[in-house]
C-alpha cells in the first residue's frame, strides 16, 4: 500500500515539473523576455514612442474600430442569442451552428472574403457602395467589418447558456402583469445575463484590439490613416533602427498589458460563472 | 412540469465550439423550459439580424467559393496542385497534425494536473493558459522571437525555419484541449479513481479505463478545434517564420500572397480549403456534443 502512495507521489511529482516546466518555456519565459526588451533602454524611449503622431493615430484608430465592432457584436448578439434560445424557427439548428464560424475561419480568409464584396474595384456590392459615396475596403468602415466578423461569436457564445438556465418563467409572469415586451427584457433579463454579457464583451473587446490578418488585407495598413496599433508593430519591427524597434516592442507591449489585464479581469467573473 | 398546450419547445441549443462535451448537464435541465413559434416583433428581429449575419459572414465567404470556381473544376486543381502552393499546404497540415498530437497529450496532462494536483502558483497557471488566446497574434510572433528567435539566451535560433511554425501553432493552440478537458475532468469524482486504486488496480490502468474513456469526447472536440485553429494561423507566423517558400510558408501566407499579386482566384481556391476544414470541424464539434448529450 506504502508502494502505490509512493509511486503516485513520484508521478505527481513528474507531471507537475512537465507541466510547468512546459508552460515557463512556451509561456512564462518568452513573455516576461518581451517585457525585458520593451524597457531595455529604460523608460524615456517608450514614453518617447508613445508621444509619436503614428503611435497616438494608430491606438486611436484601433481603439475606436474595437469600440464599434463590439458594439455592433453586443447588440447582434443579445438578439440573435434571445431569438435561437426563445424562438423556434425554420434553420434555428443550422444557423445557430453557423454562428460560430468565425472562430473557425483563418483572418485571411476572412479578409480575403471582404474584399471580394467590398472591394470598390472588383466586389460584387462594393462598386455601387462606392458609387454612393461609402469606402469600405482600405478605409475605416472595412476596418470596423472585419474587427466585428472575427469577434462575432464571443458573446454569443456567453449569453446563450445563460439565457437558456434561467428559463422563461419569470419573463411570462412578468409578461402577464402587463408588462411591456422592452420592459421585460430592461426589468428581467437584462439583469439576468449582465455577468455574462460583461464577460463576452470584455473577451471580444481583447480579441478586436488585437485583430491583425483580416485588419491588414481590408485596411492596407496606410500610416497614418488606415494603420492600426498590430499593423504598427509588423512595420516597425521589420525596419531597421533602434527607435523603429523600441515603438514595435513598446506598441506590442500595450497591446499585451491590455490583453493581460482583460483576462484577469474576465478571470475575476469566473465565479459568478460557477455559481450561475 | 406541465405544458400549457399550444406552446412549442424547442430542442436545447448548445454553441458546437463552446459546448461540445461540457453542457450534457446544463442540457438536462433545459428540457421542460418553453419558448414560442415567432411573433412579428421577434420576426422583424429575426429579419434584420439575419441580413446582418448575411452581409457580415454569409455572402462574404460564399464570394470565396464562387471566386474559387471562376475557371472551372480544372483550373481549380491546377492552382491547388502548383509547387509552391503544394508545398505550403502540406507543411501547414503536416505540422498542424503534430501540433495536434502533442497537444492531446500534453493538454490533458496540464488539464489533470490543473484539476488533480494542488500546489502554491496554480492560479498563476490558469491565467498563463489563456495568455495564447487572448495576445494579438502579432504580439504572440514577437514573444516567442524573444526566447526562440536571434537573440535567444538559449542560444537557439529557429527564427525563419520550420521549427518556428511548430513553435507557433503549439502556442497558440495551447489552451484548446485544456480548456476542453478540465470542466469534465471536474465532474470525474476523485473517489472513483480510488475505489479502482483500492482494487489493486495500477496507475496506468486507472487512467487508461476510467478516466480517459469519458475524457475522449473533450480530447476529440478540443483535438479538432486546436487543429482548425493551426492550419488557419497566420499572424504568430509573420515575424517569426520568415515566409520562405518551400520552407517556411504556410497556406495563410500564400492566400496572402495571392491576393498582393491580384490573383483573386487562386486566393480563393486555396481559401475554400481552409474554409472547408472549417465547416468539417464544426460539424464535428455538432455530433460530438450532441452524442455526449444522449448518454449523458
Amino acid at each position: 500500500m506504502r508502494d502505490t502512495a509512493g509511486s503516485q507521489t513520484a508521478t505527481r511529482w513528474v507531471l507537475r515539473v512537465l507541466v510547468v516546466g512546459y508552460l515557463f518555456l512556451l509561456v512564462i519565459w518568452p513573455v516576461v523576455l518581451v517585457a525585458q526588451e520593451t524597457f531595455a533602454h529604460g523608460l524615456a524611449p517608450v514614453i518617447d514612442a508613445l508621444r509619436q503622431a503614428e503611435v497616438i493615430f494608430a491606438f486611436q484608430l484601433t481603439l475606436s474600430a474595437a469600440f464599434w465592432a463590439v458594439v455592433i457584436n453586443t447588440i447582434f448578439g443579445v438578439g440573435i442569442s434571445l431569438l435561437l434560445v426563445r424562438y423556434t424557427f425554420p434553420g434555428r439548428r443550422t444557423l445557430n451552428a453557423l454562428v460560430d464560424l468565425p472562430l473557425a475561419v483563418s483572418p485571411i480568409v476572412v479578409g480575403l472574403s471582404l474584399i471580394l464584396v467590398y472591394s470598390g474595384r472588383t466586389g460584387w456590392l462594393g462598386g455601387s457602395l462606392e458609387q454612393a459615396g461609402l469606402q469600405i475596403i482600405y478605409a475605416p468602415p472595412g476596418i470596423i467589418l472585419a474587427t466585428a466578423f472575427v469577434s462575432m461569436p464571443l458573446v454569443i457564445r456567453e449569453v446563450m447558456p445563460v439565457l437558456q438556465e434561467i428559463g422563461t418563467e419569470q419573463e411570462q409572469a412578468a409578461r402577464s402583469l402587463g408588462a411591456s415586451a422592452l420592459q421585460t427584457f430592461a426589468r428581467i433579463t437584462l439583469p439576468a445575463i449582465r455577468w455574462a454579457l460583461l464577460y463576452g464583451v470584455v473577451l471580444s473587446l481583447a480579441r478586436s484590439l488585437g485583430e491583425f490578418g483580416a485588419v491588414k488585407i481590408v485596411s492596407g495598413g496606410v500610416a497614418m490613416r488606415t494603420q492600426t496599433a498590430t499593423l504598427l508593430v509588423e512595420e516597425r519591427y521589420q525596419q531597421f533602427g533602434v527607435e523603429n524597434s523600441i515603438i514595435a516592442y513598446t506598441a506590442a507591449f500595450i497591446l499585451a498589458l491590455i490583453a493581460v489585464v482583460a483576462l484577469v479581469v474576465v478571470s475575476s467573473f469566473q465565479p459568478q460563472k460557477g455559481r450561475r | 412540469m406541465t405544458h400549457r398546450t399550444g406552446v412549442v419547445e424547442p430542442p436545447p441549443l448548445d454553441s458546437p465550439i463552446a459546448g461540445a462535451a461540457t453542457n450534457a448537464a446544463g442540457r438536462r435541465l433545459l428540457r421542460g423550459r418553453s419558448a414560442t413559434s415567432l411573433t412579428r416583433a421577434s420576426g422583424l428581429g429575426l429579419g434584420v439580424a439575419l441580413m446582418w449575419f448575411s452581409l457580415l459572414v454569409l455572402i462574404p465567404l460564399t464570394a470565396v467559393l464562387v471566386q474559387a470556381s471562376e475557371g472551372g473544376w480544372s483550373a481549380y486543381w491546377e492552382s491547388l496542385r502548383s509547387p509552391q502552393t503544394f508545398a505550403a499546404l502540406r507543411l501547414t497540415v503536416g505540422q498542424a497534425i503534430l501540433v495536434t498530437v502533442v497537444n492531446i497529450f500534453m493538454g490533458t496532462t496540464i488539464a489533470w494536473v490543473l484539476v488533480r494536483d494542488h500546489f502554491p502558483g496554480k492560479q498563476v497557471l490558469e491565467v498563463v493558459i489563456d495568455i495564447p488566446l487572448a495576445l494579438p497574434t502579432i504580439v504572440a510572433g514577437l514573444v516567442l522571437l524573444s526566447l526562440y528567435g536571434p537573440s535567444s539566451p538559449l542560444g537557439v535560433n529557429w527564427a525563419n525555419t520550420p521549427v518556428s511554425v511548430f513553435l507557433a501553432f503549439l502556442f497558440v493552440t495551447l489552451p484548446f484541449i485544456v480548456r476542453t478537458v478540465q470542466p469534465v475532468l471536474l465532474e470525474i469524482e476523485p473517489e472513483v479513481e480510488e475505489a479502482a486504486a483500492s482494487l489493486g488496480a495500477s496507475q496506468f490502468t486507472i487512467f487508461s479505463r476510467v478516466i480517459l474513456p469519458s475524457l475522449a469526447p473533450a480530447i476529440a472536440s478540443g483535438a479538432a478545434l486546436s487543429f482548425c485553429r493551426a492550419i488557419s494561423e497566420y499572424g504568430s507566423l509573420v515575424l517569426l517564420s520568415g515566409n520562405l517558400p518551400y520552407s517556411t510558408e504556410v497556406a495563410s501566407v500564400r492566400i496572402l500572397s495571392y491576393i498582393e499579386g491580384d490573383k483573386l482566384t487562386e486566393a480563393a481556391a486555396l481559401a475554400s480549403i481552409l474554409l472547408i476544414v472549417a465547416l468539417i470541424v464544426i460539424v464535428i464539434l455538432d455530433v460530438i456534443s450532441r452524442r455526449v448529450a444522449r448518454y449523458a
